[in-house]
């Protein structure tokens, strides 16, 4: 079977709503349920981390990755946009401020270099 | 509170252009929008609403991308779960990324407190408005804005910035490094499954860690 084209207008909705639920299941995981989901201790400390990890592991790809592949060069504008809003956010921590050094770095080098 | 809105919101608009422009039924988006409420799921499952790809293909991948807030949702159940069903689930519903760490931040101690739901209701309700309105926008004028320019960058900043915001000491600062090569290496897997394997490789050496790192020595009881 070879996908062709968008979705159709029923399994949309039908996409859409179990996306919807999965929001709130994952979400709600460890506390829409009364009885308590027992952790072992070990798991509880490791999963400190977890969010960080998860967070990271949406980033970083699409930093340093097209297409699949790991670029290969460093005329990219989106490793300077990363740094310059990395840069910024340790300076001053605000996520605005963030997204909005990034985008003025990302923008001249991308438009006006080709980056 | 107000700069991490306009945040939101440069991510919203940029979420809402990318969903105008992918080629699915415009309707079909701003029910997307209105429902799922998850922009990085939303991102994740755009190309594969867009090829027509099966539905349980569509659900696997947000489902990896939204692993995250099952683990944030063990951090929520102290404050919660006294709370009635549906209450819960309206919680679970509105428990994204920046209100958990805006709330963790001011409530760190993990116990139920009257002043929270306030301060959760009116966090939630600055975080929806400034998500949805320049969402719903963006799906309406992703004609007039060109994507070449790189604008959907914005979403993967404000993530870095929110990142960056739980790097606190040497254990997270490595469990952040592993994450990122584990997630760069294991790209080729279906379903966003990188970062499945991503979370598990930072867990696994930040347990190694916690082992192997030296503890100060406690004095020892000795009766003799």
């Amino acid at each position: 079977m070879i996908p062709i084209g968008p979705i159709g207008p029923i399994e949309g909705v039908i996409a859409i709503v179990g996306l919807a639920v999965l929001t709130v299941a994952t979400r709600g995981f460890f506390f829409l349920s009364e009885r308590e989901i027992p952790i072992p201790e070990w798991l509880r400390q490791g999963l400190r981390y977890a969010p960080l990890a998860a967070l990271v592991a949406v980033v970083l790809p699409e930093v340093v990755m097209t297409q699949g592949h790991l670029i290969h060069s460093w005329q990219d504008a989106r490793i300077f946009a990363a740094l310059a809003g990395a840069a910024y956010f340790r300076w001053r921590r605000g996520i605005l401020g963030t997204i909005l050094a990034g985008m003025a770095v990302l923008l001249p080098l991308r438009l006006g270099l080709g980056w | 509170m107000l700069s991490t809105a306009l945040g939101i919101a440069a991510w919203g608009l940029i979420t809402g252009v990318a969903m105008g422009k992918s080629g699915v039924a415009p309707w079909l988006m701003v029910l997307m929008s209105l429902l799922v409420f998850a922009g990085s799921a939303q991102l994740a499952a755009l190309p594969l609403l867009a090829s027509g790809a099966p539905l349980w293909v569509i659900w696997a991948t947000a489902l990896c991308v939204n692993l995250r807030f099952v683990i944030f949702s063990a951090t929520w159940r102290p404050y919660f779960r006294a709370y009635p069903l549906w209450m819960r689930l309206r919680l679970a519903y509105c428990t994204a990324d920046l209100n958990y760490v805006l709330f963790m931040r001011r409530f760190p101690e993990p116990r139920p407190a009257p002043e929270q739901l306030p301060y959760f209701w009116g966090g939630v309700a600055l975080n929806w408005a400034s998500w949805q309105v320049p969402s719903l926008l963006g799906i309406a004028l992703a004609d007039a804005v060109p994507l070449h320019w790189g604008i959907g960058f914005a979403g993967t900043l404000a993530l870095l910035g929110i990142a960056l915001s739980l790097l606190n000491d040497r254990a997270t600062a490595v469990a952040g490094a592993v994450a990122g090569c584990a997630a760069v290496a294991a790209y080729a897997l279906p379903f966003k499954l990188n970062i499945v394997v991503a979370i598990a490789a930072a867990v696994a050496m930040a347990l190694l860690m916690d082992h192997t790192t030296p503890r100060n020595a406690e004095p020892v009881d000795d009766a003799t």
